[in-house]
């Protein structure tokens, strides 16, 4: 009778304490909305930020912060519509009402994948590329000329659609039809619509299952 | 029955006419015509932002060291001319002396700062637009502790783009950035690692789920035709209304990774050197070389520095001078006639690009400080250049650069006499000193101090 009367109490003094820190952390969670986890990392991270940010904003305190919230907000707004509506139009223009095919989507991947290597290529250049750097600044420094830059730019470029058109070519003639034996894809698609004359080649195409099956035959 | 939700239009007709059959209390809330999202892609998901994060992941921690390191290269705690963030505070904890062995130190940090940074461009933009609906997901403010996280994410996308672009922009001599770049690229990069291991801390469990939740190789096996949007979670990144794939995840990863060694490819080589530096076609420093023995890369001129015929003309005298007062004068012919060493060392510079060994010869350091009585255990030594305006025209060396044997200042360079761009009629060159510390046009060098006030 004496053994279990204390270590009863401790059980009962245990749960309690959890009680009150289960509410604790209801409360928490209720005011704040994550963990105190949350908080403390948070906080550690915005001390070290802030002691840099201090000095970072020293100088020039509104320029820079126009940089860093600029940055920000030109990419997330300008920049990710912008290439997000390019590639939209992409689509658009190369299906012309037409339902996309795996060959359509083949053509489109075929512009999209050199056109964004060269847009990057521009990005991440652009100083170069575009002169913005400045002929005599650039001279100066190096005592080579800015001029290289721009002609080298297009041939990558030129080269990366021409690679990328090639291996379209050799997809295309891999999977071309073989017979007469009709499309057994789902539903034959639509006769081009004139024009266009790449979209219109794209619409000939197969669908893909069939395409699949004598892409495997001419490969035995 | 009308209920569903048609995007308004035309259909708006019907059900305003049943509605009036309805007694006002009992109408269901009038649907708002639904936006549909524009942002459909399935390839969006907790997965795919986790592969791209793990990459940052690896990525950015060694862009932050090796960008540490960089400023310890300086050696900015030896004196205040070589420091250029002296309010750094706590921010140079990890200062130390900056060793000169093994010669290609800097080189390689450098070299891998820099052209690792060009190639996470494209990683960090696909990680962003994996993650861009959660910029305009509503509400935008769930509680204090969401809008502390998106205050958080501000820094980290501001502050990562802030010093990817400055990085850029910096190694391409376009200096349109607000203020000097050292601060600004130094600075930026805490408050961009700040924010990164906050981010991580957070994200680190759902990262390692999301992996976990599908094979990665099996992906890679997985061609469009079979590709499906991940499952729906709590994550808010798989899209509502996903359309159909245009791409696979792998082919979506191969694009980015394409992108990636394509940067690499016409960047790499100016720092790599061998058969890629003439591959190197877009990166500043890059591209095919002259074969004369001065044909390696500057990034001052002789006409940038200002450099006067007087000033390094038959006239020019090096004064060589110690903080014990003693002081000598030196013309070239002087110079050439000491004990002339060779030391076959690059030309690293802080923009990333190197050059391979060129064979300097020269007057060892530690000789010319045994002219002005410092024979054993030389100190540091203050260079001046005879560049009248502008940064590094002057610098300090530690007592390690000088005593090394391969320290020069040099009067030669590959067989030649330097060429003006190059430094004639005397540089310094220093085994892994950052480029601008290995001094041009040098005119006096004081032994035992490292700062203007110092001087004798």
């Amino acid at each position: 009778m004496k053994g279990p009367t204390p270590r009863a109490a401790a059980a009962r003094a245990r749960h309690a304490l959890r009680g009150v820190k289960s509410r604790v952390l209801r409360a928490f969670r209720a005011l704040y909305g994550e963990s105190p986890l949350h908080l403390a990392l948070l906080l550690a991270s915005f001390a070290l930020c802030g002691y840099a940010l201090d000095r970072l904003l020293a100088d020039d305190w509104y320029g820079v912060a126009k940089w860093i919230v600029g940055a920000a907000l030109l990419h997330d707004l300008v920049l990710v519509p912008l290439y997000g509506g390019a590639d939209w139009v992409l689509h658009r223009v190369l299906r012309l009402g037409a339902p996309s095919s795996p060959r359509r989507i083949a053509v489109v991947n075929h512009i999209r994948v050199p056109a964004f290597v060269s847009l990057l290529l521009l990005l991440v250049y652009w100083p170069l590329v575009s002169r913005d750097v400045g002929a005599a600044r650039y001279h100066n420094a190096t005592g080579r000329s800015l001029d290289v830059f721009r002609t080298r730019w297009l041939a990558v470029t030129a080269v990366l659609f021409a690679l990328s058109a090639l291996h379209l070519c050799w997809r295309l003639w891999r999977t071309r039809p073989r017979d007469a034996v009709p499309a057994t894809g789902p539903g034959p698609l639509p006769a081009p619509q004139g024009g266009a004359g790449r979209a219109g080649r794209a619409v000939r195409w197969r669908s893909g299952r069939s395409a699949r099956r004598v892409g495997g035959r001419s490969g035995r | 029955m009308t209920s569903l939700p048609s995007g308004g239009g035309p259909s708006g007709g019907p059900r305003r006419g049943a509605a009036r059959l309805v007694p006002p209390r009992l109408r269901p809330p009038v649907p708002l015509p639904r936006v549909r999202s524009p942002f459909r892609s399935p390839l969006r998901g907790p997965w795919l932002t986790s592969v791209l994060g793990t990459v940052l992941l690896v990525g950015i921690p060694v862009l932050f060291v090796t960008g540490l390191l960089s400023y310890a290269a300086y050696n900015p705690d030896l004196s205040r001319i070589n420091d250029k963030t002296p309010g750094k505070g706590l921010l140079g904890f990890y200062l130390f002396s900056w060793p000169t062995h093994p010669y290609w130190l800097y080189r390689v940090t450098q070299g891998v700062h820099v052209t690792l940074g060009v190639v996470l461009v494209p990683v960090l933009l696909a990680k962003l637009w994996s993650v861009v609906p959660k910029l305009f997901a509503l509400p935008p403010v769930r509680s204090v502790g969401h809008a502390l996280e998106r205050l958080s994410l501000l820094l980290l996308v501001g502050g990562g783009i802030f010093e990817f672009a400055t990085g850029i922009l910096n190694t391409q001599l376009d200096y349109i950035f607000p203020g000097s770049f050292y601060p600004l690229h130094f600075y930026g990069a805490w408050v961009f690692f700040g924010a990164v291991l906050a981010h991580v801390a957070l994200k680190l469990p759902l990262a390692v789920r999301s992996l976990r939740s599908r094979s990665f190789r099996e992906e890679l096996r997985t061609p469009r035709s079979r590709t499906r949007p991940e499952p729906a979670d709590e994550s808010g990144l798989v899209a509502a209304e996903p359309a159909e794939p245009t791409v696979s995840r792998r082919g979506a990863l191969g694009m980015v990774g394409l992108g990636s060694l394509v940067l690499f490819v016409v960047t790499g080589g100016q720092s790599i050197g061998g058969p890629l530096r003439r591959a190197a076609l877009l990166a500043p420093h890059g591209g095919e070389q002259g074969t004369g023995p001065s044909d390696f890369q500057v990034n001052k001129t002789a006409a940038l520095a200002h450099i006067r015929p007087q000033d390094v003309g038959e006239d020019w005298r090096l004064t060589v001078r110690g903080s014990n007062g003693r002081s000598v004068q030196l013309s070239r012919t002087e110079l050439a006639a000491m004990a002339r060493h060779g030391a076959a060392l690059p030309i690293a510079c802080v923009e990333g690009w190197s050059s391979g060994d060129q064979h300097w010869e020269g007057v060892r350091l530690r000789d010319l400080a045994a002219l002005v009585g410092f024979h054993d255990d030389p100190p540091g030594v203050f260079v001046e250049s005879a560049q009248l305006a502008g940064s590094f025209r002057a610098v300090a060396l530690r007592a390690n650069q000088v005593r090394d044997p391969r320290s020069l200042l040099a009067l030669r360079v590959n067989g030649a006499d330097l060429s003006p761009d190059h430094g004639y009629p005397a540089r310094v060159i220093v085994p892994d000193a950052p480029g601008v510390m290995n001094t041009k046009w040098v005119r006096q060098l004081t032994f035992g101090a490292t700062y203007f006030e110092e001087r004798a």
